[in-house]
């Protein structure tokens, strides 16, 4: 239920990760961190303090990091990297390419300060094309989590998976509504709210923008499916299916360009097999800039009102 | 510079044959080995009018120093983590075909798969790569700059289990054009990362020309040296007994808290006149005529054409 859904809350996802690495670090003796010079960015400084004879500062050097890793991981380890968006894949995209994705290594990606509401620091290192690089490469699985509870559990699940992960979460305090004590699953898409005009699927912190449109847009009558796809590749399919085929209209939205995220991970699926209306809310083919968050949000049409427009234009178009 | 002599130690071949590693005290065989492997070399790139023939002759030496002598290796079952063994990395993924060779020749696949080269559905692709799952090969390369990074991984992944084997990286030189190359090098300083042994193809040639002239390295053991490495030159790269004289030195050399480099000059297509000593043959494979007269300058042996 949609009114159940509320904030307990707010804390970054980025503390989500740091809380999650200290975690495995306690479970499991093969996980080992590296950083490119931003340890305390990404909240790893946790770890580091508790296990400093597995923790590895790589300098601002994130190529080298990403190939160390992959070398780590040939030995057996399970690395996390951990620096910003941008420098975790365009800076580095051959060496993940080639060193993790084509061979196959056992890596974490781990990603913080993606998309807009990394904020003043502006364009630079807003990335917004991260999920669209990372989806293309064969055999990475793609995690964007929405809340600080979500990244800690889908920190600590990646390393029972084998395989490259790349894992997306932000800056900012951003609203914590998932449970504390959830299991995360790789690949499942997380069923938050049942409606029967329009499915919207959410990544990342557009979830919880989302859920704030779609209880605006109960009270006006429209009755909206929610349903947080965390895990962009895998693409949970079936769940994306089920409710399409309930609703049949779609808005997607993310922290991204409306450009290989998502969005078109979705369009790819239904037309092929079921074409319905389907509208985007993301980045239309800009840069960022400098500003604060919220009004980030706001000017590139991330924000609430851009989810309600999106559903009430893919409404008009169901008719 | 003087290579230090070589000490002969049967009861180490002994004990290594019983664990199932492979090694080869024979040095009678090991330069069989090495006149093989460039028959191989030239009959793989000939096969399919593609590869990189140059460097690959001129790095013969090395691998069967590497493979044949100084790793302490298991071929059969290949394992991926290589606990309680020597790694090896090639970062210059374009000399494929000697790596291929020398690996089949010591055992991790048949030697007849050297005929499937960079054909359709091999598993020896055209650059390295663990894709298909050639034994052997631990991460893919091609892409320069790559390999040292790698190898600094699993060298600190030996250190973090306690396992006193070691790993070697070899890369090109022209290689050390990409800056990735200075962010591993200065990381294993920093990191005293000292069961590393990097060996640098110092054949001074690249795809355009002359490394002098393409870009220049100015004084390399000088970079090297500054980065707080532990630099050892190798002047003779194509004597095997030197180079495997120069491996057991490094080994040697290892654990006192630096990361150790062998600067070893080789000639690009050592063993085939007209290929040596020329960037022409970096990636070009030869026609009928040369190869007859590349076959004519490297003669059968008793280990017999894939």
């Amino acid at each position: 239920m949609l009114k159940n859904i509320v904030s307990s809350g707010s804390r970054a996802t980025r503390e989500g990760f740091g809380a999650g690495l200290l975690e495995l670090g306690r479970q499991n003796p093969d996980v080992v961190g590296l950083t490119a010079d931003l340890m305390e960015s990404l909240q790893m400084h946790h770890f580091q303090k508790e296990f400093p004879e597995r923790f590895f500062q790589c300098g601002i050097a994130e190529a080298n990091m990403m190939g160390i890793a992959a070398g780590l991981a040939t030995a057996g380890k399970i690395p996390f990297t951990g620096t910003f968006a941008n420098f975790s894949t365009g800076r580095v995209y051959d060496q993940i390419r080639q060193s993790i994705a084509y061979s196959h290594k056992n890596v974490k990606i781990c990603a913080s300060h993606a998309g807009l509401t990394l904020g003043e620091d502006g364009a630079t290192h807003q990335i917004l094309e991260d999920i669209g690089m990372m989806r293309m490469l064969p055999g990475m699985t793609v995690i964007n989590t929405c809340d600080f509870n979500q990244t800690r559990a889908a920190t600590i699940a990646i390393a029972a998976h084998h395989g490259p992960v790349y894992l997306r979460f932000g800056r900012p305090a951003w609203p914590v509504f998932t449970p504390d004590n959830q299991k995360f699953k790789i690949g499942k898409a997380l069923h938050l709210a049942s409606g029967k005009d329009v499915t919207i699927f959410a990544t990342g912190h557009l979830v919880w923008t989302s859920i704030e449109a779609a209880k605006e847009l109960a009270e006006q009558g429209i009755s909206c499916e929610v349903i947080n796809i965390h895990t962009i590749k895998p693409l949970d399919d079936e769940a994306i299916l089920d409710s399409v085929s309930k609703t049949r209209a779609v808005v997607v939205a993310e922290e991204h360009q409306r450009n290989g995220g998502l969005g078109d991970a979705i369009a790819n699926l239904l037309v092929h097999q079921m074409p319905v209306p389907m509208e985007y809310v993301g980045v239309k083919d800009s840069f960022g800039e400098s500003g604060k968050p919220l009004d980030l949000l706001d000017k590139y049409g991330l924000g609430k009102k851009d989810v309600l427009w999106a559903v009430k234009d893919v409404l008009d178009r169901k008719k | 510079m003087t290579d230090d002599t070589i000490p002969s130690s049967p009861s180490l071949a002994e004990r290594r044959k019983q664990c199932n590693f492979y090694y080869m005290a024979d040095f009678s065989k090991l330069h069989e080995l090495c006149a093989q492997v460039r028959r191989d070399i030239v009959r793989m790139v000939f096969n399919v009018q593609s590869g990189h023939p140059g460097g690959s002759l001129g790095c013969a030496e090395f691998f069967v120093a590497l493979y044949g002598n100084v790793l302490k290796h298991r071929p059969k079952p290949f394992k991926m983590e290589g606990k309680n063994q020597d790694m090896f990395f090639l970062s210059n993924g374009h000399i494929s075909p000697v790596w291929y060779s020398v690996l089949a020749r010591t055992g991790y696949f048949p030697v007849a798969e050297l005929n499937t080269f960079r054909k359709l559905n091999t598993r020896l692709q055209g650059h390295p790569a663990t894709h298909e799952g050639l034994p052997g090969v631990r991460v893919a390369s091609g892409s320069l700059g790559q390999g040292m990074s790698a190898a600094i991984g699993a060298a600190l992944a030996k250190r973090l289990d306690g396992d006193k084997r070691w790993i070697f990286c070899l890369t090109g030189d022209g290689e050390l054009e990409e800056g990735q190359c200075w962010e591993a090098i200065m990381f294993a300083a920093h990191h005293k990362v000292d069961n590393l042994i990097v060996t640098v193809d110092w054949n001074g040639q690249q795809i355009d020309g002359p490394t002098d002239r393409v870009m220049s390295l100015g004084n390399l053991p000088a970079k090297w040296k500054a980065f707080g490495w532990d630099v050892l030159v190798l002047e003779q790269g194509n004597n095997l007994e030197a180079v495997i004289a120069m491996l057991r030195r490094a080994k040697r050399r290892t654990g006192k808290g630096k990361p150790v480099v062998i600067l070893m000059k080789t000639e690009m297509g050592y063993g085939v006149d007209f290929m040596q000593g020329t960037h022409q043959w970096h990636g070009k494979a030869p026609n009928q005529q040369q190869f007859d007269s590349a076959m004519q300058q490297l003669p059968v042996t008793s280990l017999g054409d894939y």
